[in-house]
């Protein structure tokens, strides 16, 4: 499996490090509201497709990276910097949350 | 009381975490040529510039001030000139590196910390240089990255790793990369460097 790290280019996967599920939205520190906590902490797509991932380019440029891949090919459809909060490609993959 | 008369202050000596290894000399398939050259190169600086995001230019302006290096644009884009050479290794981030000591403090004052931070390496990682006809053959033994020249053009960089010891490459010549890696490190790299290099012959100088 080959991620194309936007600085980097292309690099086998074992470069890489796997960071979560992309699709998770953290509350605020502040926030008392436990069902919020509780789906940041536990509730997962697990889609079996494109999936929003964050990875880390931990054997390079350090960077990480907002990663969207086919849970089924292993696919890399996108990558992108994670940096600015965007998500990649401009879409959510994974179907509903 | 007689006041106590400090020794002369003598500079400590540089010592190599190779030298238990490092065997000048020719080795392994040498009988029909030395297809690559090792050594360590021991540059008396190896600094790490980071800039803070949108502070990119002034940091690589800062480096041109100092070394005298213009950096290009791009990842990875790096400049080699005789005893001075930098690289981008990662998003707003360079190895600096100068034969001489004292690089970090020519930075002081220049760059500031609202453009970023300065970390010395100087003495953190070894230098070693591969070089000669077969060095790209050799490096792609070890590297999962494309060595060929349209692909890692003179003076660019790489951040890559060789069996999780992290490792920062830059060409510093058609047939020649320096590779930067943790002095920790540095032995048991060199080592694996040797044994790859065995079957196309290599001289250490």
């Amino acid at each position: 499996m080959l991620i194309t790290c936007p600085y980097c280019g292309p690099r086998d996967v074992i470069e890489f490090t796997y960071q979560g599920d992309g699709n998770r939205e953290r509350p605020q520190p502040a926030s008392q509201d436990l069902d919020a906590w509780n789906a940041y902490v536990y509730d997962r797509l697990n889609p079996a497709g494109d999936h929003n991932e964050i990875w880390q380019h931990s054997g390079g440029c350090r960077a990480h990276l907002r990663v969207v891949r086919n849970t089924l090919t292993h696919e890399i459809l996108s990558t992108a910097f994670a940096r600015g909060g965007h998500k990649s490609a401009g879409h959510k993959a994974g179907g509903h949350q | 009381m007689v006041e106590r008369q400090l020794p002369e202050r003598q500079l400590p000596e540089r010592l190599s975490p190779l030298e238990p290894v490092y065997h000048p000399g020719s080795h392994g398939n040498f009988e029909h040529g030395v297809d690559v050259i090792l050594s360590e190169t021991r540059p008396g600086s190896i600094l790490q510039l980071a800039a803070w995001p949108g502070e990119e230019k002034r940091l690589m302006s800062g480096i041109y001030k100092v070394t005298g290096l213009a950096l290009p644009d791009g990842a990875g884009g790096g400049v080699v000139n005789g005893a001075k050479a930098a690289f981008g290794f990662a998003p707003g981030k360079f190895t600096v590196v100068d034969e001489a000591e004292g690089l970090a403090s020519a930075f002081t004052g220049l760059i500031t910390p609202s453009i970023g931070t300065i970390t010395d390496l100087s003495h953190g990682r070894t230098a070693i240089r591969i070089s000669g006809p077969k060095a790209e053959w050799v490096m792609a033994k070890l590297f999962a990255i494309d060595f060929a020249l349209p692909a890692f053009p003179l003076g660019a960089g790489r951040s890559t790793n060789h069996h999780d010891v992290f490792a920062q490459i830059q060409r510093t010549g058609g047939d020649q990369f320096d590779i930067y890696v943790f002095r920790s490190f540095a032995r048991s790299f060199w080592k694996a460097l040797c044994h790859a290099s065995e079957e196309v012959g290599y001289e250490v100088h």
